[in-house]
């Protein structure tokens, strides 16, 4: 026995030092809409890259050191790791200064965080996948799985909303989903001159749209965008478990314990940012929460 | 939902069976008050850094000492609502202060602390490997409520699926010298969180202060090792069953005493928390008018999640050097008081001091339990102390718990 400090006792589940990141290459940008790009990324360390893995709806922690870190979905397919993408639009000092940087610049990387999208839980449903905006971003990797394999779902529909026309994300992949049996159904709020599709708020697709048995809403958007779908969704009847919201709130640490994530009881770094809504209905609609 | 969390770390003073056969308690025993300096030796030639109370600056804080003259006997605190005072008392112990505003967490959970380098070579950003080359710790004087509260940050930083490696390596070379209360003030409410005021599980050493001696209990084979050191230089006197008896009578009696105060007029209220269904009370309540009412008074000073030794919130900066090819990246507490806490791009999430005090207080009683399994408070009440205006958190609840809305469909 001794007094001397030596270590007292191995820390349980003890795995990784959670700040530790990786170097990431920029390997190519594509202009999405105005103020916001995807940025393909490349593992600088092979072996990190071969090893990486994530789920639809996770998000990385993207860190330019000296400006900062943010948490932004990853928005590519699962079965491509090695070609992480993440559409950011450019809003706070992390997401300007990425808006700076050209191909071939690095940044670090950590992750994948967070709970996904249930896709393997939808068999015998309805899926309706409804992005507001941004929000699709963190919903096309489960676009990309159902379009590849529909997991037993009974039909798969897209509706993505937007501000103005020029604010519809993905416009260019529309055809291969589909293609693919994907139902996709795009509206705008304020339509430009040339506009014929739909006017009006995502909740008036999902108001008026047939549903194929039991549906799942699976949502990503502005707090206000899924309180309302998720309402005109149980008046549907889709189940308050069956209804997912992808939510978003200021992070440091991603691993829950920072604190700045909290939402009721919830960490949203790691409850989260996938709820289904019955875990966070008393709290979505009181203010300031 | 659980409305009656497991409390870790908690215990009545232990649970040794008392008693061999020869009468004595092998895990206590009798240490001469002027044995102390010898243990801070023995500590130090280990090459702890030993910490411990004294005053300074009009308090009783935890600072580095190589003295037991430097700790602060004679010493005793008076404490309510905003209010702080040292004054002498010739018939006070070493120990007979209570809580101060530093805790374990100050120095398990600095305030700052570099968790990441990076260096920008040709051009690519790349991590560099970050060693925590600190010398081990060791606390005299911790008390039952701050031994609850680090099982309690125990849980927030090993607890999950993510360890934090600095706290990792301090707190698994920390000595903690306890200490079983004999006096408390009228923010002290351990007795009702069940946090105290008898040291509970987790530390080496638990000493009980009588005249002239400690009696003094071993909580870990690294104490049983001081313990046979500072018996080695000079040999120790074991306690009896008896003698055992009596040392934890003394936290009893002050945890009877506790449970037993009433207001009395000219005298600070005796605070208590009652806990029972306190998580769904909280989260019925987040509309409750009493926010609006506690945020006309609270300035949003983030003193009492500073004085905390449970509350863990941190935010991120980064340092970077005049080239910008080396930055540090740097962890320091954060507050739910202010703006910053709860900041997205559209603004904060929080903009009345109602929804940041309601944040505040329902994480610590209540969301905790979801996330922690355990309350966020232990009753050592420095945050009705140290608060400006005297908010205190008992009253706060006991006027939701007084008047509570509709609980919610």
């Amino acid at each position: 026995m001794s007094i001397s400090p030596s270590v007292r006792f191995p820390a349980a589940g003890c795995v990784d030092d959670p700040w530790r990141s990786h170097t990431v290459r920029i390997a190519a940008i594509t202009d999405e809409v105005p103020g916001v790009r995807t940025y393909e990324l490349h593992f600088e360390d092979q072996e990190v890259g071969r090893a990486y893995r994530f789920a639809a709806g996770q998000f990385n922690m993207l860190h330019l050191p000296g400006i900062g870190e943010a948490a932004i979905s990853i928005s590519s397919d699962v079965e491509e790791p090695e070609r992480l993408a993440h559409t950011v639009r450019a809003v706070g000092n992390v997401t300007d200064a990425l808006a700076r940087m050209e191909v071939g610049e690095t940044l670090m990387l950590r992750g994948p965080y967070g709970r996904p999208w249930p896709v393997d839980a939808l068999a015998g449903r309805h899926v309706v996948i409804i992005g507001g905006g941004l929000g699709l971003a963190s919903q096309r990797a489960a676009i990309y799985e159902l379009a590849r394999h529909r997991a037993g779902c009974t039909q798969v529909t897209v509706i993505h909303g937007a501000k103005t026309p020029e604010g519809l994300f993905y416009t260019r992949e529309y055809e291969s989903w589909r293609a693919a049996g994907i139902e996709l159904e795009i509206i705008v709020d304020e339509p430009a001159a040339g506009w014929d599709g739909r006017v009006g708020l995502v909740t008036a697709v999902l108001e008026s749209m047939t549903l194929e048995g039991p549906a799942a809403v699976l949502c990503c958007g502005p707090d206000p965008m899924m309180t309302a779908v998720a309402s005109t969704a149980k008046s549907r009847g889709v189940p308050s478990d069956s209804i997912y919201l992808s939510l978003e709130r200021n992070m440091a640490c991603a691993v829950r314990q920072c604190g700045l994530c909290q939402f009721g009881p919830k960490f949203v770094c790691q409850d989260g940012p996938v709820f289904p809504h019955a875990e966070i209905a008393p709290y979505l609609c009181v203010p300031q929460l | 939902m659980q409305s009656d969390p497991e409390r870790p770390g908690r215990g009545e003073g232990g649970d040794s069976p008392g008693g061999s056969a020869s009468g004595v308690d092998p895990a206590w025993v009798w240490l001469a008050k002027d044995r102390l300096q010898d243990l801070i030796d023995l500590l130090l030639g280990e090459g702890y850094r030993v910490v411990g109370p004294q005053v300074a600056d009009g308090a009783v804080v935890l600072r580095e000492l190589s003295s037991a003259g430097q700790l602060p006997a004679g010493w005793l605190d008076e404490q309510d609502g905003g209010h702080y005072r040292l004054r002498q008392d010739a018939s006070a112990g070493i120990f007979d202060h209570v809580v101060g505003p530093h805790s374990l967490k100050n120095f398990l959970f600095p305030p700052r602390e570099t968790i990441g380098r990076f260096v920008r070579e040709d051009g690519t950003w790349r991590q560099e490997d970050h060693t925590i080359d600190e010398p081990p710790l060791a606390v005299l004087g911790v008390r039952g409520c701050d031994l609850a509260a680090l099982a309690i940050q125990d849980r927030v930083f090993l607890g999950g699926e993510h360890v934090d490696p600095g706290y990792r390596r301090r707190r698994e070379r920390l000595f903690v010298v306890a200490v079983n209360c004999r006096r408390a003030v009228a923010t002290c409410f351990c007795h009702s969180t069940g946090c105290g005021p008898a040291a509970g599980d987790g530390f080496d050493l638990a000493l009980t202060e009588f005249d002239e001696r400690f009696a003094c209990q071993i909580g870990s084979p690294r104490g049983e090792a001081l313990v046979a050191a500072l018996d080695a230089a000079d040999p120790l006197e074991a306690c009896t069953a008896e003698e055992v008896v009596a040392a934890r009578e003394q936290p009893a009696a002050l945890a009877r005493s506790m449970h037993a105060r009433v207001a009395e007029p000219g005298q600070p209220r005796p605070r208590s928390l009652q806990t029972e269904g306190i998580r769904d009370l909280l989260f019925d309540n987040l509309e409750h008018p009493r926010w609006e009412e506690v945020a006309s008074r609270c300035l949003s000073c983030t003193n009492c999640t500073l004085v905390c030794p449970t509350c863990f919130c941190a935010s991120v900066s980064e340092v970077a050097d005049l080239s910008g090819e080396a930055v540090e990246r740097e962890r320091h507490w954060a507050s739910c008081f202010t703006l910053d806490h709860a900041r997205m791009h559209g603004g904060s999430v929080r903009n009345s001091t109602a929804s940041r005090y309601r944040q505040w207080l329902t994480h610590k009683l209540a969301g905790w339990i979801d996330q922690f399994g355990t309350s966020g408070c232990t009753g050592c009440g420095r945050c009705i102390t140290w608060c400006p205006v005297g908010i205190d958190i008992t009253e706060e609840v006991a006027a939701i718990r007084a008047d509570p809305q509709e609980a919610s469909p």
